[in-house]
C-alpha cells in the first residue's frame, strides 16, 4: 500500500520514435499530474525505450496515471514499480570548487558515498554519484558547504529484481 | 507498386471504404486534390465524393455527423496552417464524444518544416490533446500503413479522431508502396471476452437489488448495443435513464426508459436516479453535467460500471465493481447470467413515471412568441419516426433534450462534450450524406446556427438536404439564462439584435426561408421542408426570457431543483 502523497515510481516501455516523449509528457500537463523526473533510454528490445517516471502523489492517482498512459498508442505497457524488489538508481554530476584546504576532505566523503571522480582541475572537482535519491540529496546537501558550483541529474531509473512474464506484450511493437 | 504519396493516400482510403471526404483545399493539399480531379473520369463506384465546405470548421463537424449517423470513420481534409487549425475546434469536439474521425491536412514540404515557412503550422503538436493519436508521414511509402493505422485507431476501442499530416513533397514523391494488411497490435485491438467472474458478481448484485437502475451513456451507441440494453432493462425490469451522449439507446417511449438524467435531466428523473440502490453504469464517463455534485451522486448505492477505457472506471467515482468491456458484449453476458435465475426480476415495479404529455391539441400562443418547449414537442409529433435531429449547443439543446424524444441510439446527434456552436447544422450535412434517405433536421438556436450557417452554400450546391428550425430569441440564450438566475439579470453580451434574417440569408444562399408566426404555420413549413429536395431554414420567434427547464445549479446535487 503506498502512502498519499509519496513517490510513486512507474516503468513504461513505449514504441521508439519520434514524438513519443511529448505525447507521454504532454499527458502530465494535460491531466494535471504531479511528475518529478522522467528517465528515458533505450531498451533490451529494438525499437523500443524505457521511461521511468516518478511522481508524486497517492496510490489511486498513480493507478489512474497508469491507466491513461496505457491508452496512449505508442505506450506498449506501464506498470508502477514495487520499490521493495526493485533496484532503483540515479546518477547525478555534482561540481564543486573547493578552496584548497578542502580538497582533501572532499575526497574522504566521496568515498564514504561511494561516489567517484571523474574530473580533477585547479579549479574545480566533478564527482559522480549513484545511488536512490535520498542518498544523491544527502551527498548534494553536504557538497554545499564545500563550495558547490551545479548539479546534473538523471532522474530515477528501476528495474524491477524479478523475471517478468513477456507473455502476450512480447513483441508487441508499434503500428 | 510504385505511384505518388497522393494516390498512394486515395487508394489508401479506398481500401478503408471511404466513400466520402468532407474538405477544402488549399496550397499544401493540392497534389491530392489532383487525384480527385482525376477520379472524375473513373466509374461512380470507384470515386470518392468530395464534399466542398466553406470552412474547415464545418467540414470536421460534417464528418463527424457522418461518423455519427452512420457508425462509420468520418474523413475530413484541409490544407496546411489555417487549414488545419481550423480542424481543431471539430477534432476536440469528436474527442470528448468519442467519435471516430480521420482528419488528413497538408504541410509544408519537409525542407521546409521547423522553418516557420508560409502556411506551416505544427498540427501534430497542436493536437495532442483533443486526439487519440497523430501521423506524419515522412515518405510516400508508408502512406498506406498510416491510413490502416488511422482508421484502427479512430474506430477501435473508445473511437476518437485521428489526424494525418502530410508533407507537399510526400504526397508529390513517388514511392513503392503495399497495401496489404498488417495485424493490428494485441493492446490496439478489440478487448477480450468480459471476465465471466467480474459479470457473475455483477449478476448477483443486480439480482439481490430491490430498486436497481441501468446509466446509459455513449458508449452503448458506439457499441451499437441498445437491444442488449433494452433486454436487460426488460429482465431486470428496472429502468433505465440516460446521459446525454446516450439519449436514444432506449427508446424514449419505452415504458422502462426514464429520460435523460443530469443537470437538466426532469426532476423525476433525477430522482429515480438517486433512489436506486444498485445503478450499472454502461458507457458513461460520468460527466459533471451527468452526475450534478459527484459528492452528493447517489451516496449511499451500489455502483457497478462497465466500460471501454478503464480510465474511466474511476476517474469520476469508484465504483463497487468495474467491468473494463465492450458494452454489448458486457450487457449480453450479465443478461444471459441472469436469465439463468429468473425470467423476468421478481419483486414489486419499483417505480413510478408520470405521464409527460403536453397537451397540443390547443396550440393558440400567447403574444408574440411561440414556446421553445411546444415547437419542440410538435416536432416531435410531425417528423417520421426515423428522423435524424441534430442540435445545436445552449438552450435549444437543453429543449431538445427534455422535450425531444429520441427512438434510436443514432437519431440524435449533439455535441455533449464539448459544447460546441455550430456543430449541429454541418452535422446535419454530414448526416445527411450518411442516410441519405432518412429525413435529418437541425434544431438551431440563432446564435449557434450563425457560427456555420455558411455551410447553407454547402448543403445547396452539394444537395445536401436537411431542415433547419431555428428558435430565434435574439439571444446567447443559455447565457443570457445564467444571467437571470446567477447574475441578477446584468446582461452583458448576450443580445443579438434583429441581425441577421434568417430567412432572407437562407434565401441569398438558394436555400428556402420560411418565418412562422404560430404553429399552425409552423406545423405547415415543417411538413413542406420534408418533401423540399433544398434545404429549409425554418425561424420560429421564441421569447427570449423562456428558460431551458428544469435545471441544477453547478455544484448542486441531483435531488436539488434549481428551477423546475
Amino acid at each position: 500500500m503506498i502512502s498519499p502523497q509519496q513517490e510513486v515510481i512507474i516503468d513504461v516501455l513505449v514504441d521508439h520514435k519520434p514524438g513519443v516523449l511529448h505525447t507521454v509528457s504532454n499527458l502530465f500537463r494535460r491531466r494535471a499530474f504531479n511528475i518529478s523526473s522522467v528517465a528515458i533510454g533505450t531498451s533490451e528490445r529494438d525499437r523500443v525505450a524505457r521511461m521511468t517516471l516518478t511522481m508524486r502523489g497517492g496510490e489511486k492517482e498513480a493507478v489512474q496515471l497508469v491507466r491513461h498512459l496505457e491508452n496512449l498508442v505508442d505506450v506498449i505497457k506501464a506498470e508502477i514499480v514495487d520499490t521493495e524488489k526493485a533496484v532503483v538508481r540515479e546518477l547525478a554530476l555534482v561540481k564543486i570548487a573547493p578552496k584548497p584546504e578542502d580538497r582533501l576532505q572532499i575526497l574522504s566523503f566521496v568515498d564514504v558515498y561511494r561516489a567517484k571522480i571523474v574530473h580533477l582541475s585547479d579549479e574545480s572537482i566533478i564527482v559522480e554519484a549513484s545511488g536512490d535519491s535520498d542518498k544523491i540529496d544527502a551527498f548534494i546537501e553536504l557538497s554545499r558547504s564545500f563550495g558547490l558550483k551545479e548539479v546534473a541529474r538523471t532522474g530515477l531509473t528501476a528495474l524491477s529484481r524479478e523475471q517478468k512474464q513477456n507473455g502476450s506484450q512480447g513483441n508487441d511493437v508499434g503500428w | 507498386m510504385e505511384m505518388s504519396g497522393a494516390n498512394a493516400l486515395i487508394e489508401a482510403l479506398r481500401g478503408e471504404k471511404t466513400q466520402t471526404v468532407f474538405g477544402l483545399p488549399g496550397g499544401a493539399i493540392m497534389p491530392v486534390y489532383d487525384v480527385f480531379y482525376k477520379m472524375r473520369d473513373l466509374p461512380s463506384e470507384l470515386r470518392i465524393r468530395h464534399v466542398l465546405a466553406r470552412h474547415e470548421q464545418s467540414a470536421a463537424h460534417m464528418a463527424d455527423g457522418y461518423a455519427r449517423a452512420s457508425g462509420r470513420v468520418g474523413v475530413c481534409m484541409s490544407t496546411s496552417g489555417p487549414g488545419a487549425t481550423n480542424l481543431v475546434t471539430g477534432m476536440a469536439t469528436a474527442f470528448m464524444d468519442s467519435s471516430p474521425l480521420v482528419a488528413i491536412t497538408g504541410q509544408v514540404a519537409r525542407p521546409f518544416i521547423g522553418k516557420d515557412a508560409f502556411q506551416e503550422t505544427d498540427i501534430v503538436g497542436v493536437v495532442t490533446s483533443v486526439t487519440k493519436y497523430a501521423f506524419q508521414a515522412r515518405n510516400a511509402s508508408e502512406i498506406p500503413q498510416i491510413v490502416k493505422s488511422a482508421f484502427r485507431i479512430a474506430s477501435t476501442r473508445r473511437p476518437g479522431p485521428v489526424v494525418i499530416d502530410i508533407p507537399r513533397d510526400v504526397q508529390q514523391e513517388m514511392g513503392v508502396v503495399d497495401f496489404t494488411d498488417r495485424p493490428v497490435p494485441k493492446r490496439h485491438g478489440p478487448l477480450p471476452d468480459p471476465d465471466p467472474g467480474i459479470v457473475a458478481r455483477m449478476a448477483d448484485v443486480l439480482a439481490k437489488a430491490k430498486t436497481p437502475l441501468i446509466i446509459a451513456g455513449g458508449g452503448v451507441r458506439i457499441a451499437e448495443a441498445s437491444q442488449e440494453l433494452v433486454a436487460l432493462a426488460e429482465l431486470l425490469m428496472c429502468p433505465v435513464a440516460t446521459s446525454l451522449m446516450g439519449k436514444g439507446c432506449i427508446p424514449e417511449d419505452h415504458p422502462l426508459s426514464i429520460g435523460v438524467m443530469g443537470m437538466h435531466g426532469s426532476s423525476e428523473t433525477n430522482r429515480i436516479v438517486s433512489s436506486a440502490d444498485v445503478l450499472l453504469i454502461v458507457g458513461s464517463r460520468l460527466s459533471d453535467r451527468t452526475t450534478g455534485n459527484i459528492n452528493k451522486f447517489c451516496p449511499n448505492s451500489q455502483i457497478l460500471c462497465v466500460d471501454t477505457d478503464k480510465a474511466e472506471i474511476e476517474k469520476n467515482k469508484t465504483p463497487t465493481i468495474s467491468l473494463v468491456s465492450d458494452a454489448k458484449k458486457a450487457l449480453k453476458a450479465i443478461h444471459s447470467d441472469l436469465a439463468k435465475r429468473f425470467a423476468k426480476k421478481p419483486g414489486p415495479h419499483w417505480f413510478q413515471k408520470t405521464k409527460n404529455d403536453i397537451d397540443l391539441s390547443d396550440l393558440r400562443k400567447d403574444g408574440p412568441y411561440l414556446s421553445a418547449v411546444r415547437a419542440i414537442r410538435l416536432l416531435r409529433k410531425l417528423l417520421p419516426r426515423e428522423t435524424i435531429v441534430t442540435t445545436e449547443v445552449g438552450q435549444n439543446q437543453m429543449w431538445s433534450l427534455a422535450h425531444f424524444q429520441a427512438y434510436g441510439p443514432r437519431q440524435f446527434i449533439t455535441s455533449g462534450g464539448l459544447g460546441t456552436m455550430g456543430f449541429g447544422f454541418p452535422a446535419a450535412l454530414g448526416a445527411k450524406v450518411a442516410c441519405p434517405d432518412v429525413p435529418v433536421l437541425d434544431i438551431a438556436g440563432d446564435g449557434s446556427f450563425a457560427m456555420t450557417e455558411n455551410a447553407m452554400a454547402t448543403s445547396i450546391e452539394e444537395q445536401i438536404p436537411v431542415t433547419v428550425v431555428v428558435l430565434n430569441n435574439r439571444m446567447l440564450g443559455m447565457v443570457a439564462q445564467w444571467h437571470r438566475m446567477f447574475y441578477g439579470r446584468r446582461y452583458c453580451g448576450v443580445e443579438l439584435g434583429r441581425s441577421p434574417c434568417f430567412p432572407k440569408l437562407a434565401e441569398a444562399y438558394g436555400a428556402a426561408g420560411v418565418g412562422v408566426g404560430d404553429y399552425k404555420e409552423l406545423s405547415e413549413a415543417v411538413m413542406n421542408a420534408l418533401k423540399s429536395e433544398i434545404t429549409t431554414v425554418i425561424d420560429v420567434p421564441v421569447s427570449p426570457e423562456e428558460d431551458a427547464a428544469p435545471m441544477l445549479a453547478p455544484g448542486a446535487g441531483l435531488e436539488e431543483v434549481t428551477i423546475a
